[in-house]
């Protein structure tokens, strides 16, 4: 079975499958930790973006998800604003602020990078923090309106909720592969791969790496805005430094800079969590070490080790068959 | 003025512990180019360590904090080992996130072991002393005075002796240090050795003041990220002077214009910093 086959039958099975969840599984609790779980892909999407794709790790993603969780909040409850109007301005937001973030977040490199965002991300959780005017402080915000109805589909029920989301994760996936697969995501990999030569053949790093950068906050933004319309009530831990550790393990395990290790990763990952519930604050005590243990040993995840060992395959295919034509020439000389 | 000298002394106070935790960081640094986000866990542990041998063994202050230096210091030889090590030719973003994960790790422990509430260390040095108006706590007037003995001890086990050069050699240029014939695993071990020991001793010192708790080390490590991208990355005066730069504006801001902000002063200085300039102040030029 080649690439193209397994792709083609594995992704309308897993489509299939996620339509069809609902109907199998009546368990409400399940279909909320599955919806929670379709959130945290598509803000893992947009950290893969500017990670996996781009080579910069940034550590503020956690920061962005909160904006937009906080954005759509204000809005609607606050501003009262029509929800799909906030929706959209939220995402808005979360993508101006980490344009302006970006554009000076850039000009620094690797660790530079890191230790930068760390902080960034540290700074808009204090803002959130103190700002009680605007935020409610520690309290944070409750009363946060679901979607509102499309006919007569409720949104505080939680299957409309999931196809929802589910809706939002397809057309994030889209997206993310049409990005990945067009010229700019060319570019965003050869900037992974080394800036200096990207820009030796006249890539314009700064630009890319500005949309890549935007183009993952919006992600994080549309994460934070259905987080908040899913839980209805926040509070400034959701920009806490211990939501992007979260991401990045979600990210490692299923395999940083490929497509499908965001879903892979991130399911494995919160349905194992739900299974360890017992640990509860300890579980960190299991996913620290794994994910060293992962970076050290297997730093492409589960996608990744997945696609290296099929190459692997086929280039001892490939070797066979030379070595079998090989054979037959030196036959035919005899 | 009184309140200013007092706010200058609580600078040097804070500054002190600052300058000790980005020591550590900066030295790993400067050999392995890694950024360790896992010095805060250390720290951390530090603190903890101190605290069981003083009330479980019933242990002098002193002899705690000698036995939590090295216990500490010999987890972070450990951590190069298991970990440093196998990834020193991986990418760049690999050891950054193992440091992570350790941290992680090491953080859940602490709370697995010693809980998730707050402990108050108990000192010896509780005193409170008066000198020209300034009323001063023993115990800070202690965490100056260790920061600097230290400090002095550093610097003179680093320039006048042969095991104290080879670090010193080891991050002017590697290769170079390779060629004399420098053990580049000794150097590693040796320096996370003293980067560990470094954090036990400063959370020893500044835990009487603050108190104990799993999470201790989040901001003081960011902090110490902020000293040493402030002073260079590698360089060990630029991590002390940053380390007091940092303690003085902290306790200035706290005391004139707002002390809920007071901890983003750090974050907003360096903001500012890598916007000007994105390699960081006083960059060692000539290798990377």
């Amino acid at each position: 079975m080649n690439g193209a086959n397994i792709k083609k039958i594995l992704l309308p099975a897993v489509l299939l499958l996620s339509l069809l969840f609902p109907l199998v599984i009546q368990n409400e609790y399940y279909l909320h930790i599955m919806t929670l779980a379709f959130i945290w892909i598509i803000a893992v999407y947009g950290l893969n973006l500017i990670a996996g794709y781009t080579g910069y790790l940034s550590l503020a993603h956690a920061g962005f998800f909160a904006i937009g969780a906080y954005a759509i909040s204000v809005l609607t409850v606050k501003a009262e604003m029509n929800y799909w109007l906030a929706f959209l301005l939220s995402v808005l937001i979360t993508s101006i602020i980490g344009f302006f973030i970006g554009l000076i977040a850039l000009r620094t490199k690797e660790h530079y990078f890191a230790i930068y965002t760390l902080c960034v991300g540290y700074i808009i959780y204090l803002v959130i923090y103190k700002w009680e005017e605007l935020t409610g402080g520690v309290r944070g915000f409750i009363g946060i309106p679901a979607p509102p109805p499309i006919g007569s589909i409720s949104f505080d029920e939680t299957v409309p909720m999931y196809y929802l989301v589910l809706f939002f994760l397809i057309i994030g996936m889209v997206a993310m592969y049409r990005i990945v697969h067009s010229l700019s995501g060319r570019t965003y990999k050869a900037i992974r791969n080394s800036e200096d030569l990207a820009a030796s053949i006249g890539i314009s790093t700064m630009r890319n790496k500005l949309a890549a950068f935007v183009l993952s906050t919006a992600y994080a933004g549309v994460a934070g805005a259905l987080y908040a319309s899913l839980i209805r009530f926040i509070g400034p831990d959701i920009g806490y430094t211990n939501i992007i550790f979260d991401m990045l393990i979600y990210l490692l395990v299923g395999g940083i800079g490929t497509l499908s290790g965001p879903v892979i990763g991130t399911i494995l990952v919160v349905w194992v969590s739900q299974n360890l519930q017992f640990l509860q604050d300890y579980r960190m005590l299991i996913f620290g070490p794994l994910l060293t243990f992962l970076i050290i040993f297997y730093p492409k995840g589960i996608a990744g080790s997945f696609i290296q060992w099929r190459q692997k395959q086929k280039e001892k295919a490939i070797q066979k068959e030379s070595a079998q034509i090989q054979g037959r020439e030196a036959e035919t000389k005899i | 003025m009184e309140t200013l000298i007092q706010q200058l002394f609580n600078g040097l106070t804070v500054g002190s512990v600052y300058s000790l935790v980005a020591l550590g960081l900066t030295l790993v640094f400067g050999i392995l180019h890694i950024p360790n986000f896992a010095h805060g866990a250390l720290y951390m542990l530090g603190g903890y360590v101190t605290l069981t041998m003083m009330t479980s063994l019933g242990l002098h202050y002193w002899v705690a904090i000698l036995l939590s230096m090295l216990a500490v210091g010999l987890i972070a030889v450990l951590m190069e080992r298991l970990i440093f090590h196998p990834l020193k030719d991986a990418p760049p973003l690999q050891d950054k996130i193992a440091a992570i994960g350790i941290l992680l790790f090491l953080e859940a422990l602490a709370q697995f072991i010693w809980g998730a509430d707050y402990k108050t260390m108990p000192t010896p040095y509780g005193q409170v002393i008066e000198i020209g108006g300034l009323t001063i706590t023993l115990q800070r007037l202690l965490i100056v005075a260790a920061a600097i003995v230290i400090m002095i001890g550093l610097h003179l086990f680093l320039r006048k002796t042969m095991t104290g050069s080879s670090i010193i050699a080891m991050a002017q240029n590697r290769d170079g240090a390779f060629l004399v014939g420098i053990n580049a695993n000794k150097v590693a071990m040796l320096t996370f050795l003293i980067s560990g020991a470094l954090a036990a001793i400063a959370a020893s010192l500044a835990a009487p003041i603050n108190l104990v708790s799993p999470g201790m080390g989040h901001l003081v490590i960011l902090k110490a990220f902020v000293i040493i991208i402030i002073g260079g990355m590698g360089s060990i005066p630029g991590a002390i002077l940053g380390g007091y730069i940092l303690g003085f504006s902290e306790s200035l801001g706290a005391a004139y214009i707002s002390n809920d902000y007071k901890d983003l002063i750090a974050f907003v200085l360096l903001v500012l910093i890598l916007s000007i300039k994105p390699q960081g102040l006083f960059v060692k030029e000539g290798h990377s």
